[in-house]
């Protein structure tokens, strides 16, 4: 075990990265059991900064002090030595190997031979009845659900001997109920001594979880004070730099014609089991139907055969009444649907394709794009034009390549492309995901404007945040089916998260 | 006769397999680390042809191994630095790698030797009693050396593989690089080491062809082998024993090809050659679906702080 | 805007230009092995083709069927698939273009010739296809099983032009050298300059080259290609059949392969014979990395590798070291040119170098 951190100082910390000056001079400080929340928007340099301690990146400048002590971390392994421990974000876990082998990967150092897997399991065994956190030691990680897979990141990071805890948005894959044991179990940790550095963007969390709070905004520190000081609110324009209004619904939708109707459809997933098992939904025209959920519970599959990328095996997808289901995509998308994709990298745009190319990547072969199979390139460069102007996509010129625009950026040439086409339905599938305020504040702006427009909109999203916002109605998805629709007057985050848990008959409960 | 057909064609396909079995075991542990390493072929090469050189003129076979085992290990170094350290396309790095020991081992073969010349090489031994018991001793204990080393590597690669500290961190890299990277497993050390290994046993194979099997060198005498290891990796589902048994349908394919045309079967030269490179095509198709359990990382380079 | 594209033309340049120099900076020490200087090696081998019409107009003779088989590379790479099987679909189409040859000795040139072909291409398309259905419907990969195709191609080859399809003359003169027979005046292609072998092949490579620059780019089926390789996912949802268009890169790959046969038989030796691929298919690849899998720099591409290779054969009458170096030469670009990617897609270390050259100034920012 490693020496008690009682006091972790980052010095005058900047870290550049092309383009971009990601940390600009932070200075941080922690002590033994102190919850420290780093609070930023995407890209405010958050994550940057903790790698720099973990040892992941190297600073331009700036110095580490561990108990008055510098230190040179050049290497995950050295943070280890030091006793600090990260959970990324994207969980670190090698999933076809087991718990132990996992952990073990950690211990074997610079090993060549030796492998005593039985003393990592006692070790483990060891970790787990402290904290309480139960855990099958010969399980494969792929055989773990994603709450029991940051179980184990966290009983990883423990058995390296970390007292000091770095969490990069640990919240992101959990339901409000996990969340709030994980939110107990810090404490506790905290209260044993170690020190805890808890990065968020989720303002309700932060306030729940830490003592103190920095905020750090485009690189730089701009606030850093007691949290309890501080109301969510405050915290959020520390944050922004300015004051935002994430766009709300005023009026409720009186649209009552039905757009789409989802009816009793069965499709398998990746994995051969029944993904969709049963689900029925309709959406209005004009109405923004949410669907809310932990994922894996059929999002992904739902959002995929609305859209023809896969197959039913039972059911009907009815758009303006008519059935749609198993058509190919591309009659799919002629027949007017629009779909904002969850992978906004891969499957909403062609990477290494201009951007150009990315906004007529559904209408490349329509008139007056294209003729008798010959793209016209003077109209094609009139009408990207257009839509760089008109949806503000910032980047050089129409023919830089999509993959060096920010995650932003990316959204909005997706938008214009869908939304100019004059959608009928649009599925939005976490359309705000890693974007920053501004960016989301945007989105959610163009989606409000589709659905005074008539569009009937059905948002997948894990932030019931977003969903209370702009949603007329919001479903929560389980196992394959909606397990229930709460219209927006009636909806909480408490009776969404209880539902998106499976628990249905929660009114007896309250 | 029925029965001494079936034991030649045995005893003939043992040894064939010996090549096919140190390249692919080498091969695997390029996969496993997550690395696609198609230079096999000119690696073989380049082992077959220094390893006969040294033969040729010093006289000793170990030296010739030793030398072939080196030169992989050099060619090995430099597929490690275009495809780690340059991060660069691996498909067709090997192909590059192919190319130039395809075309140098060609070379000097032409300026150092220049026609065809054999050597005395490594020869095939009894075992004392053993080899003399009927059948079983012909079968299994009158082959060279380097036979018995490459099917000892086999228990031995699983032991590195699944029991040893570093092996686990090769499954590791292979898999999910990045997750290895931030345990302080140094990627592209263990990347490097597993191109070298393998790149070395490759060497060794190709100095097999030329001094234990053939006893000369001929330009392109590994005639695709090198390829087909690469392609018993994927049938072998990256598991040593699963590219053993590969490694021994072929080459007791290949040795029953042989006794075709030594009883005279009458049958076209060409047709018969061919069926070592069909059977890899039957293969690599047969074995589609278990593509989803090799190295998930297998062809990706690792570069720190990208999420694939 | 403008001095940007300037520095980023000459870093591209520079950083090309020095990988080429150290692939050539090995490939000297590989000639000291091989008991040559280097520097006279090189000196004949980048100087000697371009003294003389000779020289001259053989660089041309190997830049047909190179540019040919590079296009199809570029296509079949541009679209996500690595075919290795150039050498392969070389033979299948020249053997598919002999025989159409042989077997209509009468028919007039402007029909035999296109006869032959769209035999050529078509049996170039079916060796490559295959490799292409099978990556596309049971996932084999396809460099493994192009380059087992090409082994069986060979053997194929190598069978035909040995039994069935051998010159009568080399039975009756019991010579027995494997070989078709000459194929009938009608099936040659002109030769452009005279007392040399310079041929029309060239300029049909050339114009083939200009139509799948249109094709990529100009065309929505090209498009569609080309979306199917840089991000299948996203080409399957707007409607491309990914898998379908594999095959079809695959074929078109092939294709281009198989006309190169048909230029070799057609243009140069007038008849199918053991050496018709000479490597081609190989250096095809390197051919169209080198001309960045761009038709139009494919077509310099190809100049520059017959110069390569006609400077080899060369190299092996004056200073007499083995042709064959040239393989392991062009080996070594192929490592140097996928190696120097990497300074153009880490835009961090093109930045570092580009300061450090002076080609930039440290505030300037990509403006995205």
């Amino acid at each position: 075990m490693s020496e008690i951190i009682s006091k972790l100082e980052m010095k005058k910390i900047t870290k550049k990265f092309p383009g971009v000056l990601a940390c600009n001079n932070i200075d941080i400080y922690l002590k033994s059991g102190e919850i420290l929340a780093l609070l930023g928007e995407n890209g405010a340099g958050k994550t940057t900064l903790m790698n720099v301690l973990f040892g992941l990146y190297q600073p331009e400048h700036g110095k580490i002090f561990i108990n008055d002590k510098q230190v040179i971390i050049n290497s995950p392994s050295t943070a280890f030595k030091y006793g600090i421990g990260m959970v990324h974000q994207h969980f670190m876990l090698v999933p076809n190997l087991t718990v132990v082998e996992n952990v073990a990967l950690g211990l074997i150092g610079k090993r060549i031979f030796k492998l005593d897997l039985n003393k990592v399991r006692k070790r483990i065994e060891e970790v787990s009845k402290e904290y309480g956190l139960s855990v099958n030691p010969n399980a494969y990680i792929w055989q773990l659900s994603v709450g029991e897979q940051q179980r184990v990141e966290l009983i990883k990071v423990l058995c390296l001997g970390a007292n000091l805890l770095i969490l990069d948005e640990p919240t992101a894959a959990l339901t409000p109920q996990e969340t709030d044991e994980l939110i107990v179990l810090l404490k506790q940790m905290a209260e044993k001594g170690r020190s805890i550095i808890f990065i968020s963007h989720k303002l309700n969390e932060v306030k729940a979880v830490s003592n103190r709070v920095c905020v750090l905004r485009n690189g730089s520190l701009v606030y850093e004070g007691k949290t309890q000081k501080h109301s969510v609110a405050t915290l959020a324009e520390k944050m922004a730099g300015r004051e935002i209004y994430m766009p709300t619904l005023k009026e409720k939708s009186q649209a009552n014609s039905p757009i789409l109707e989802i009816k009793n459809v069965f499709a398998k997933g990746n994995m051969g089991t029944m993904a969709l098992d049963g689900l029925s939904l309709t959406v209005s025209k004009g109405e923004i139907v949410g669907i809310a959920g932990v994922s894996g519970n059929g999002q992904k599959e739902l959002a995929d055969v609305i859209n023809g990328i896969s197959h039913i095996e039972r059911g009907k997808i009815l758009l303006n009444s008519k059935n749609i289901a198993n058509l190919a995509p591309q009659q799919i998308i002629n027949k007017g649907i629009g779909y904002i994709p969850e992978d906004r990298m891969h499957e909403g745009t062609i990477p290494s394709f201009s951007v150009k190319e990315n906004i007529i990547m559904k209408d490349y072969n329509k008139k007056p794009l294209s003729k008798k199979m010959f793209l016209q390139n003077s109209i094609i460069e009139k009408y990207s034009q257009k839509l760089i102007s008109n949806f503000d996509i910032k980047c050089p010129d129409n023919k830089t390549m999509c993959a060096s625009l920010s995650g932003g950026n990316v959204q909005k040439v997706i938008l214009a492309r869908e939304l100019s086409r004059k959608p009928k339905m649009l599925i939005a599938a976490y359309p705000i995901r890693g974007l920053d305020l501004g960016a989301a504040e945007y989105v959610h702006e163009q989606l409000l404007e589709a659905r005074s427009e008539n569009v009937g909109i059905l948002l997948i999203s894990e932030e019931l945040d977003e969903l209370l916002d702009i949603c007329d109605r919001i479903a929560v998805i389980y196992e394959g089916k909606i397990l229930e629709i709460l219209d927006r007057d009636i909806a909480t985050k408490t009776k969404l998260g209880l539902l998106m848990a499976g628990i249905k008959n929660e009114k007896k409960a309250i | 006769m029925i029965l001494d057909f079936i034991i030649g064609i045995i005893s003939a396909g043992i040894p064939l397999a010996a090549p096919l079995l140190l390249a692919g075991l080498g091969e695997m542990f390029n996969q496993r680390a997550g690395v696609f390493n198609l230079g096999v072929e000119g690696i073989m090469l380049m082992g077959a042809f220094v390893g006969f050189l040294v033969v040729l003129t010093v006289g000793s076979p170990i030296l010739g191994l030793l030398a072939a085992i080196a030169v992989g290990a050099l060619m090995g170094l430099l597929m490690a630095v275009v495809t780690v350290k340059f991060k660069a396309q691996q498909g067709i790095s090997g192909i590059g790698l192919f190319m130039l020991g395809w075309g140098l081992s060609g070379t000097l073969f032409r300026v150092y030797i220049g026609g065809i010349t054999s050597i005395t090489g490594i020869k095939p031994f009894s075992f004392p009693l053993l080899g003399k018991i009927p059948i079983i001793g012909e079968i299994f204990f009158q082959n060279n050396i380097l036979v018995y080393i490459a099917f000892l590597l086999v228990p031995i690669s699983w032991y590195v593989l699944n029991k040893t500290a570093w092996g686990l961190k090769v499954r590791a890299v292979g898999t999910n690089p990045q997750a290895a990277d931030t345990l302080g497993i140094k990627v592209e050390r263990i990347r490097f080491q597993c191109i070298i290994l393998g790149s070395m046993m490759a060497g060794l194979a190709g100095a097999y062809l030329s001094i234990a099997q053939t006893h000369i060198f001929a330009d392109n005498i590994t005639a695709g082998r090198g390829f087909i290891a690469v392609a018993l990796v994927y049938f072998g589902r990256w598991k040593p024993a699963g590219i053993m048994w590969g490694t021994l349908l072929f080459s007791l394919a290949h040795a029953l090809q042989r006794s075709i045309q030594v009883y005279g079967i009458n049958f076209p030269y060409e047709i018969a050659v061919i069926i070592p490179y069909l059977l890899v095509i039957v293969v690599l198709a047969l074995s589609y679906k278990s593509q989803l359990l090799g190295p998930v990382a297998l062809g990706k380079p690792f570069i720190r702080g990208s999420r694939e | 805007m403008k001095k940007k594209l300037y520095s980023e033309a000459i870093y591209r340049l520079l950083i090309i230009v020095i990988a080429v120099f150290s692939a050539l900076f090995v490939g000297a020490i590989l000639l000291l092995i091989a008991k040559t200087n280097p520097l006279t090696a090189y000196y004949v081998m980048f100087t000697e083709p371009l003294s003389g019409k000779f020289g001259l107009t053989e660089i041309l003779v190997r830049a047909a069927p190179l540019m040919l088989v590079g296009l199809g590379i570029a296509i079949s790479f541009r679209s996500g698939i690595i075919n290795i099987g150039g050498e392969g679909q070389i033979l299948i189409g020249a053997i598919f273009g002999t025989f159409i040859a042989l077997t209509f000795p009468d028919l007039p040139p402007y029909i035999l010739l296109p006869l032959v072909f769209i035999a050529s291409f078509i049996g170039g398309a079916i060796w490559g296809g295959i490799a292409g259905w099978m990556k596309a419907y049971l996932s084999v990969n396809e460099i493994l099983s192009t380059i087992m195709l090409n082994y069986i191609a060979f053997q194929v080859y190598m069978f035909l032009i040995r039994g069935p399809m051998i010159d009568p003359k080399e039975v009756a003169y019991g010579t027995g050298v494997p070989q078709t027979a000459l194929l009938s005046k009608n099936a040659w292609l002109t030769r452009i300059i005279p007392a040399s072998r310079l041929h029309a092949g060239i300029i049909v490579a050339v114009v083939l080259a200009i139509l799948v620059y249109i094709f990529l780019w100009k065309t929505t089926i090209g498009y569609k290609l080309r979306a199917a390789g840089a991000e299948a996912k996203a080409a399957k949802y707007i409607g491309v059949n990914v898998k379908n268009y594999l095959v079809l890169a695959m074929l078109l790959s092939g294709g281009f392969a198989g006309m190169a046969g048909a230029i070799e038989v057609c243009g140069v030796h007038h008849r199918a014979l053991e050496s018709i691929s000479a490597g081609y298919g190989f250096s095809g690849i390197v051919v169209a990395l080198f001309g960045g899998l761009h038709p139009l720099g494919i077509i310099p591409a190809s100049a520059v590798f017959g110069l390569l290779i006609v400077g080899a054969d060369m190299m092996q009458r004056s200073v007499t070291v083995p042709a064959s170096i040239i393989l392991a030469i062009q080996g070594l670009i192929i490592l140097a040119i996928v190696s120097s990617q990497i300074f153009f897609s880490n835009i961090g270390l093109k930045e570092k170098i580009m300061i450090k050259l002076k080609l930039m100034k440290s505030g300037d920012k990509d403006d995205t």
